[in-house]
């Protein structure tokens, strides 16, 4: 009977190794997958019982965690933001049931407590027996600048947005998506609230969760002949003298359609123009040609070295790729060379095409989060400006500097600022099925003031505002690019 | 056939005096009865080191839930060790020579079962002061008092069963009786016995108890004593069949009301735990018995076939096996218990989050069946490895007793309950990890449960008894010799039915009382039984 005992005795073993076996499937293999999962409450909880750190931007605070209100809740804090709509594309929302959007999901880490940074810090509060809490976020955002953008944008009722980038560094100054959302409902405890909230928010049309700024892309329209020119300068192909065509409209390469300038009119008198005139003019023929001249290649390289087609930009909330698009045959490239066809970008690239141009060629990487906190608002890490590689020369950028200078002189000022010299782009795009009887999207790319420039912004105003198929990005979105300008630079907006 | 045996031993008359078989371990020891160690020293050390890790888990799951570190923690420790120390010294005057590591392994599964009892407890009480409730009564006061009546029955079967061998004589006592207190809850009115979906409770007043877990430990008794004497039938006859020797259909019979029996409780009380509880006990000690592999294949065949037509026609079956296959399908219904535990193993994941810091508290039954995944959550894959561990240790000690006693009824009986408890923790927690399908039964010592508690008092108890009989020197056991200082008196031999066997581990020189007379080959020898079976021709 011996025998038998003795196998019975390793089916036992066997057994125990199976339990162990699938213990380790479960607890080890799968653990993140199930520790992750939505519907997992644990970390959830845990994570409403520690203080998040909060969000702050200029000694204001934006997002805090505070005990919460209700002694029976058994969520133990609560998550506010101060001014919730005004800042929302940047702080995101941070919700139990839908997750976390913008900076709370971007710096998740941080703001839990669990980033590797942290660590020396858990280990001293653990010691000192301080609640964990998380780690503080400080933002490169000038709430003057937010805020002087967003009231601009909203005063108006424009629907669009308004990035602003201090060329040298790359700190993002301004974030403004507009309209905006309260994510204070987003954050209740109360689950009703946020799905009330979340299904509004959802349905909305125009779409209010939606960060234009980094999520949304845009036909640049003429804002785009700064790269265009950017490229052919580079190649040396072109001068602010030399003469282009001034002809009311031109055929496309390789094909029978016509191109005409915004408003149908002629570049100049005669037969030329300098270039210089047709950049103020933002006639487009000339650059339809430029295009063509440039070649491909060239065009696509430039928008690339400033930017575009990188699916790996975060800041740190991920920035949708901007693209150049198909260009293939000469129509394509001709009509690409003046921001329409397939080009798209988001703002955030258009304030980086002008920040690179203040910024003498070499594009900065863009970043909104200046520093890291402990929880004592000790300083753990700061953001160190990081130079991406040139562009373009001084001399291109000099150059473009004095060709968007004679752009801002030759619009219609309103807005302007005395003794600041803002150097500029306007762009006026046609976009979807019917583009000649959509109103267009309008542009405002800008900076200043040469020749020390402080911040290079870049304004869409989606469907031209308030002035229908008549707007132009000269009428609609300079006045905000320029309040944006004047409130960074310390005037009333 | 694994014994290093001698070649010898194999072919001439064996056992016969002067032939010299190969010691081994156990062999070393002194054949001397007074020198012979009762090794309760050891077990007093492990049960103070099993209450010192209660109590140190005890603390860790206060401090973590903020509770106050009160001196009434020492006591309970304390407490814990005074119960423990009197089990101890019941086995010191009633079982002195038994396994030293059985009853110390149990008392530690116990300890850490109550101590993630409480701590269920503290969730329970905060959830209830959120939500402005009434405080519930503490599970773990409860489990400590059930503690106290488990160890009385422990207790009491060393001290009222001085012999296992006597229990041989009740075995078809025990029988009916196991089979009365399983079928008693599908007979009552479900509101007696219905708790849950499953109708395998008896509920009287306050109090409820699950008779499935005493029926398991005396149809162990049955299965052994019924065994005994009816091997000899199932192994002599039989036809060669692909290797193996299957039995006669007409000696299927026991199996047959085996399976019926299952099925009637899968049916009747809806109750998949119990069934394959019982089924697979069975199986084993008929394999123990027959040393036929052929049993446990046409067991589980026809075990195969009757849980296939209850996965038919059983609604609960049903939703069992749906929920293991995918327990995340119908995550906010059926599977929200099984998805439930899983999270809080993975969140567990290999450390733990440390005793009183997870929330187990979110799986439904986090005391009872769900027990071991608030263990994962807590202690991690490291917690629940060491858990199993305890559990392969006791179940294997049992095994070990198995092996070294030397009559074939106390070897039944200890295989029996050793392999009930792995099996039943394998099939509790292979359930609740989703291993097999889940089932609903509780985890032994560990589980929130006094019915549980007890019956596995009592079945220690039992393996002490065999282990004791196996360890105790000759000298004692020899029935002209004087008893043993504290031996009651021996059930004679020819009245307890069950069979001596000479050991292949011998202890004794060939003349001890255990061997047998050369020419009168003992069936349980392992060296003789393929050779005996053709030979004898019953």
């Amino acid at each position: 009977m011996n025998t038998p005992l003795r196998r019975v005795s390793l089916a036992v073993m066997v057994l125990i190794l199976l339990l162990l076996g699938q213990a380790t499937w479960i607890q080890v293999v799968k653990a993140d997958e199930y520790r992750a999962d939505p519907r997992n409450a644990r970390v959830l909880l845990d994570e409403y019982s520690r203080q998040r750190g909060q969000i702050s931007a200029g000694g204001e605070v934006l997002a805090q965690s505070v005990e919460s209100p209700d002694p029976g809740d058994r969520l133990r804090y609560l998550r506010q933001y101060t001014e919730g709509p005004l800042y929302a594309p940047v702080t995101g929302y941070y919700s139990q049931i839908y997750g976390a959007g913008g900076m709370e999901r971007a710096m998740d880490p941080v703001l839990n407590g669990t980033d590797d940074r942290l660590f020396v810090r858990r280990i001293s509060d653990a010691i000192t027996g301080r609640d964990p809490a998380g780690g503080n976020v400080v933002l490169s955002i000038d709430p003057r600048v937010q805020r002087a953008a967003y009231e601009a944008m909203t005063r108006r009722g424009y629907q669009g947005s308004v990035v602003a980038i201090r060329p040298q560094t790359g700190e993002v100054l301004a974030m403004v998506s507009t309209p905006s959302y309260d994510p204070n409902p987003l954050a209740s405890h109360n689950g009703e609230v946020q799905q009330e909230a979340w299904e509004e928010l959802t349905e909305a049309d125009p779409p209010r969760l939606t960060n234009r700024a980094i999520s949304e892309t845009y036909p640049p329209g003429s804002t785009f002949k700064v790269v265009n020119t950017a490229a052919a300068l580079e190649a040396g192909l072109i001068s602010p003298q030399t003469p282009v065509t001034a002809a009311p409209r031109i055929t496309l390469p390789d094909s029978t359609t016509q191109l005409e300038n915004y408003d149908g009119k002629p570049c100049g008198p005669g037969a030329t123009v300098p270039f210089a005139t047709a950049f103020a003019k933002s006639c487009n023929g000339p650059f339809a040609n430029l295009a063509v001249q440039v070649g491909p290649e060239r065009l696509r390289a430039m928008a690339t070295s400033l930017g575009f087609e990188n699916p790996a930009l975060t800041v740190p909330m991920p920035v949708q790729p901007s693209r150049v698009g198909d260009l293939d045959d000469g129509a394509s490239l001709a009509q690409s060379g003046i921001g329409q066809r397939d080009v798209r970008l988001t703002p955030l690239q258009n304030a980086m095409i002008a920040a690179t141009v203040a910024n003498g060629g070499v594009p900065m990487s863009p970043h909104t989060v200046a520093q890291i906190q402990g929880q004592d608002l000790s300083t753990v890490d700061t953001t160190e400006p990081d130079r991406l590689a040139r562009a373009f020369s001084q001399s291109t950028a000099d150059t473009l500097t004095q060709l968007m200078i004679g752009s801002e002189n030759n619009g219609s000022g309103e807005g302007k600022i005395p003794g600041v010299q803002i150097a500029s782009k306007t762009g006026t795009a046609e976009w979807g099925a019917s583009p000649k009887t959509n109103p267009p999207h309008t542009w405002y790319d800008a900076f200043g003031p040469v020749p020390d420039p402080q911040i290079a912004v870049s304004v869409i105003v989606e469907r031209g505002g308030n002035r229908g198929e008549e707007a132009t990005g000269g009428s609609v979105a300079a006045p905000i690019g320029r309040a944006v300008i004047a409130a960074a630079l310390g005037g009333d907006s | 056939m694994a014994r290093p045996t001698a070649p010898g031993a194999h072919s001439g008359a064996p056992g016969a005096p002067g032939i010299e078989r190969p010691a081994d371990r156990t062999a070393m020891r002194p054949a001397v009865a007074a020198a012979v160690s009762t090794r309760r020293g050891v077990e007093l050390a492990l049960l103070a080191f099993a209450a010192v890790i209660t109590t140190g888990a005890l603390v860790l799951v206060e401090a973590n839930q903020e509770q106050e570190l009160t001196w009434a923690l020492l006591y309970l420790g304390a407490a814990y060790l005074g119960l423990l120390a009197a089990a101890h010294l019941a086995v010191r005057k009633f079982a002195p020579y038994a396994d030293p590591l059985v009853l110390p392994v149990a008392a530690l599964l116990n300890g850490i079962g109550l101590v993630m009892i409480h701590r269920v407890d503290l969730a329970r009480i905060a959830r209830a002061a959120s939500l402005g409730n009434s405080e519930p009564t503490q599970e773990a006061l409860r489990q400590i008092g059930w503690t106290a009546i488990g160890l009385v029955f422990f207790v009491g079967v060393l001290a009222f069963v001085p012999d296992h061998r006597t229990l041989s004589r009740y075995g078809y006592t025990a029988g009916f009786v196991g089979l009365v207190l399983l079928a008693l809850p599908a007979v009552l009115p479900a509101s007696l016995s219905e708790v849950n979906g499953a109708r395998i409770w008896i509920r009287i007043g306050p109090a409820s108890i699950q008779p499935g877990e005493f029926a398991k430990i005396l149809f162990v008794v049955f299965f052994a004593s019924f065994l005994v004497v009816k091997r000899d039938l199932f192994t002599t006859a039989g036809k060669h069949f692909l290797g193996m020797t299957f039995p006669r259909p007409r000696d299927l019979g026991p199996l047959l009301v085996a399976w019926g029996v299952a099925m009637a409780v899968l049916v009747f009380e809806s109750d998949l735990g119990t069934s394959l509880m019982f089924f697979g006990i069975v199986l084993v000690m008929l394999y123990v018995a027959t040393e036929r592999i052929s049993w446990v294949i046409i067991g589980l065949s026809i075990f195969g076939a009757g849980a296939f037509a209850a996965w038919t026609f059983v609604t609960r079956v049903q939703t069992r096996v749906f929920v293991w296959l995918d327990p995340f399908a119908d995550y906010n219904g059926r599977g929200f218990q099984v998805s439930q535990g899983l999270f809080g193993l993975a969140t567990g994941g290999i450390g733990g989050t440390g005793l009183g810091a997870g929330r187990p508290e979110l799986v439904p039954f986090a005391s009872t069946d769900f027990i071991f995944t608030s263990l994962g959550e807590e202690l991690g894959l490291v917690g629940i490895a060491a858990l199993l561990l305890l559990y392969c240790l006791l179940a294997t000690r049992a095994m070990r007793s198995a092996l070294a006693v030397r009559d074939t009824f106390g070897k039944l009986l200890a295989a029996g309950l050793g392999w009930a408890i792995a099996w039943q923790v394998f099939v509790v927690v292979g359930g609740v990890i989703n291993l097999i399908p889940n089932t609903g039964i509780t985890a032994p010592f560990v589980s929130y449960g006094g019915s549980s508690l007890v019956a596995n008092y009592a079945l220690v108890a039992l393996v002490l008894r065999v282990s004791n009989a196996a360890r105790q020197p000759a000298a004692e056991k020899r029935p002209g010799a004087a008893p043993g200082p504290h031996q009651g008196p021996l059930a004679p031999l020819a009245e307890a039915s069950t069979e001596m066997v000479s050991r292949d581990q011998v202890r004794t020189p060939p003349h001890g009382v255990g061997h047998q007379p050369a020419g009168r080959p003992g069936p349980g020898d392992p060296t003789d039984r393929a050779p005996r079976g053709r030979t004898r021709g019953e």
